[in-house]
């Protein structure tokens, strides 16, 4: 696939390409402002959500527990989960590749001739890229949450996983709306641009014949799919149409309702600074006899896509504790200033690089864990715990060592250079010795006109680098 | 084999990292007080008014008063109410009286979907509950008062007792025994629906109620 020449495009595409679309954002001054603004906003939003620091560290302890205690019970809470949901009339399919979920919420949609499919907010429907195959199969998949309506309109892809339009201005928006939808006239009034989505996304609800939607918390013991959201839109596309479709990835699974209070409190308080979502729906089961709304049919596909390499390793396992509040963006140095767009996968920012690498393979995503200076942030306000920079630094070391017989990971040494591998086995074998160190350098500062002036993508932004004329320690002697 | 078998055969062909389960009983007992019933009345309205909802202490006997002036304020002609439940039925039959149009809920929603969705200014339901913590109204739609009365109607009214405000998330859940069964859908509503998607300016009524009503008994409280 061609690198894109905007930051955005219709499709996520692999890593390739990530240096370059980073840099585009960075040279764009407005999109640098509305990220920085953006983030400072969600920052401190969160921060006012933890005044009490005890509070907040026994609760995100609590928190990776609880995720860490239902990941080491995963294949057994899975069974349980389905047999609970196929108790209570929920429908359960599982895919180990995008391409298979596709292929059951397209045929689920085709046994029922649907021809509009209204989605809820789905990270994972975005990470199999349903629309576009609903798209070649014929069914129009209208996206009702108001930020992924909006990129939606714009044929673009959500730039932050929980707030999908931050990169879009009201004014872009309010043009947007009035070149897109038929009989609106430009406005950027927030109210007012909020009522047309209203408007427009009401009759297709009421006109859909799917509604499909992720998943924040399924629970085992009692079969119960748990939503999270503010805007109702989740709720209609759960309750208004015929056939309700839930996806989410094998790892967002708890076994116990005692399990939810804490996860919610931290989810809604790490993402967007909330106390609580205005709704947190929990669905059990498809209309009962003598009930007059909700779906006929439930149904739940439970997507892999790389989350069983992920498992396989002790370390990497960590990764799935997620919850997907994306803190870990908002307080990421280089997301404010790349935006999400830039990294080209579905999940941006550090989750997507701890993520990316299991669903595409190291072969697309081996740089991605180095757009990181380590300052740890991430790690810092992850509501359950996850050693984020711990993974980088693993991630590193998975990309650009040489490959060798039975990988972990997918796509293992796809970074490997034997070159600049030779160059550190040998700046290692002169710093561990005294006498080459010395003699390095005093080399070093004799010759140090023969440096080259062009040096790589150091000098494209700064002077050659150059050892200076006399070492420091002979600067020394010469004083004493 | 399936995809089913061969996700479940990599998953327990993986090391076995087994946690012991974290104590979420003793965090609450430690992190959360008790309160008395007046406190958790007064908590709950404070969470559920910061999100915009407006709540207006009652009486038993005297809630309808309030639910006739709240309408009439808001000048709506009609509300969709539930006679299968005594609240819905008195509704129904007393505001009738005054000139408020009372449909029911009573057909499929396949049979009136378009009006539901066109013609359905307001509508009343009770709460289960609430919680104090977070200003939440707890609510298990049924056969009498279905699902879609809560999220359609652009303006929701909601009578709660407040004798059933519940400290946390957490004690709901335990004193109600949830884990022995919930019903097909159960929803957590902290107030009217909301985004904040154009430049984290928030905006109420994106898809859900753009209002909503709490009327909570406070008698005994
Ligand atoms: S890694 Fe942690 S901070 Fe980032 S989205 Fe997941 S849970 Fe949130």
């Amino acid at each position: 696939m061609n690198a894109p020449q905007t930051p955005h495009a219709l499709h996520f595409m692999p890593s390739a390409g990530f240096r370059a679309r980073s840099k585009e954002v960075v040279d764009n001054p407005f999109l640098r402002q509305s990220f920085r603004g953006a983030m400072d906003f969600l920052m401190s939003k969160r921060a006012a959500q933890f005044p009490d620091p005890v509070e907040l560290e026994t609760l995100r302890t609590l928190g990776e527990q609880i995720r860490q205690y239902n990941l080491g019970k995963l294949p057994e809470l899975l069974v349980q989960l389905e047999s609970n949901l196929t108790r209570n009339g929920i429908q359960v399919h599982w895919a180990e590749t995008p391409e298979e979920a596709n292929q059951i919420i397209l045929g689920l949609c085709q046994k029922h001739s649907a021809k509009l499919m209204v989605k809820g907010k789905s990270m994972v429907s975005e990470e199999i890229e349903l629309n576009h195959a609903a798209e070649a199969a014929g069914i129009d998949a209208l996206e009702s949450d108001m930020g992924e309506y909006i990129v939606q309109l714009a044929h673009e892809k959500p730039s932050h996983i929980i707030m999908p339009a931050i990169h879009k201005t009201k004014e872009q928006i309010a043009k947007l709306f009035h070149e897109n939808v038929p009989g609106v006239e430009y406005t950027d009034n927030v109210d007012a641009l909020i009522q047309i989505g209203r408007n427009v996304l009401r009759e297709k609800f009421l006109e859909a014949d799917v509604g499909l939607s992720g998943v924040n918390f399924a629970v085992a013991e009692t079969g119960t799919l748990c939503l999270v959201e503010n805007e109702g839109n989740g709720r209609m596309c759960t309750t208004a149409p015929a056939v309700h479709i839930a996806i989410t990835g094998i790892e967002k699974i708890v076994e116990k309702l005692d399990h939810i209070p804490p996860l919610y409190s931290l989810l809604t308080r790490s993402a967007t600074g909330q106390n609580i979502s205005t709704y947190f729906n929990m669905i059990s089961g498809p209309r009962k006899a003598g009930e007059k709304d909700g779906p006929q049919e439930v149904h739940l596909v439970l997507l892999d896509n790389g989350r069983t390499q992920a498992y396989a390793d002790e370390q990497l396992r960590k990764t799935l504790q997620c919850i997907r509040c994306g803190a870990c963006m908002n307080h990421c140095p280089v997301y404010t200033r790349i935006g999400g767009h830039a990294y080209g996968t579905t999940y941006p920012g550090p989750i997507g690089k701890i993520i990316s690498p299991h669903m595409l393979g190291l072969e697309a995503t081996a740089t991605m864990a180095t757009a990181s200076s380590l300052c740890g942030a991430c790690g810092e306000v992850c509501p359950v715990k996850i050693p984020i920079p711990e993974l980088l630094m693993r991630l590193r070391e998975e990309s650009f060592s040489a490959p060798h017989e039975n990988p972990t990971m997918r796509g293992q040494g796809a970074g490997y250079n034997a070159t600049v591998s030779a160059i550190w086995r040998g700046w290692a074998w002169v710093y561990r010795s005294p006498a080459l160190y010395r003699l390095a350098t005093w080399l070093g500062s004799r010759f140090n006109w023969l440096m080259p002036s062009k040096q790589g993508p150091w000098t494209s932004v700064r002077v050659p680098l150059k050892p200076a004329p006399k070492r420091l320690r002979d600067m020394l002697k010469e004083r004493a | 084999m399936s995809a089913r078998d061969r996700i479940l055969a990599r998953l327990n062909a993986a090391p076995v990292m087994n946690k012991p389960e974290p104590d979420v009983a003793a965090w609450f007992a430690e992190h959360r007080s008790e309160e008395t019933p007046a406190e958790k009345a007064a908590r709950f309205r404070h969470f559920i008014e910061l999100a915009h909802a407006e709540v207006y202490s009652v009486s038993r006997g005297g809630w309808l008063q309030k639910l006739w002036e709240v309408l009439s304020a808001k000048q709506i002609g009609k509300l969709l109410v539930a006679p299968g439940t005594s609240h819905g039925q008195r509704a129904q039959s007393e505001l009738s009286a005054l000139g408020i149009d009372c449909p029911s809920y009573a057909e499929p929603i396949e049979n009136w979907k378009e009006t539901m969705f066109h013609d359905i200014p307001a509508s009343f339901t009770a709460a289960r509950g609430a919680i104090a913590e977070t200003g939440t109204l707890i609510l298990w739609p049924d056969a009498d008062e279905p699902r879609l009365m809560s999220l359609v109607p652009p303006v929701h009214i909601v009578l709660l007792d407040a004798a059933n405000i519940y400290n946390t998330l957490y004690e709901t859940m335990q004193q109600e025994g949830w884990k022995n069964g919930l019903p097909t859908n159960s929803l957590l509503i902290s107030g009217p629906s909301k985004t904040a998607d154009i430049q984290q300016t928030l905006a109420y009524g994106a898809h859900g109620p753009k209002e909503l009503v709490v009327l909570m008994i406070e008698e005994n409280v």
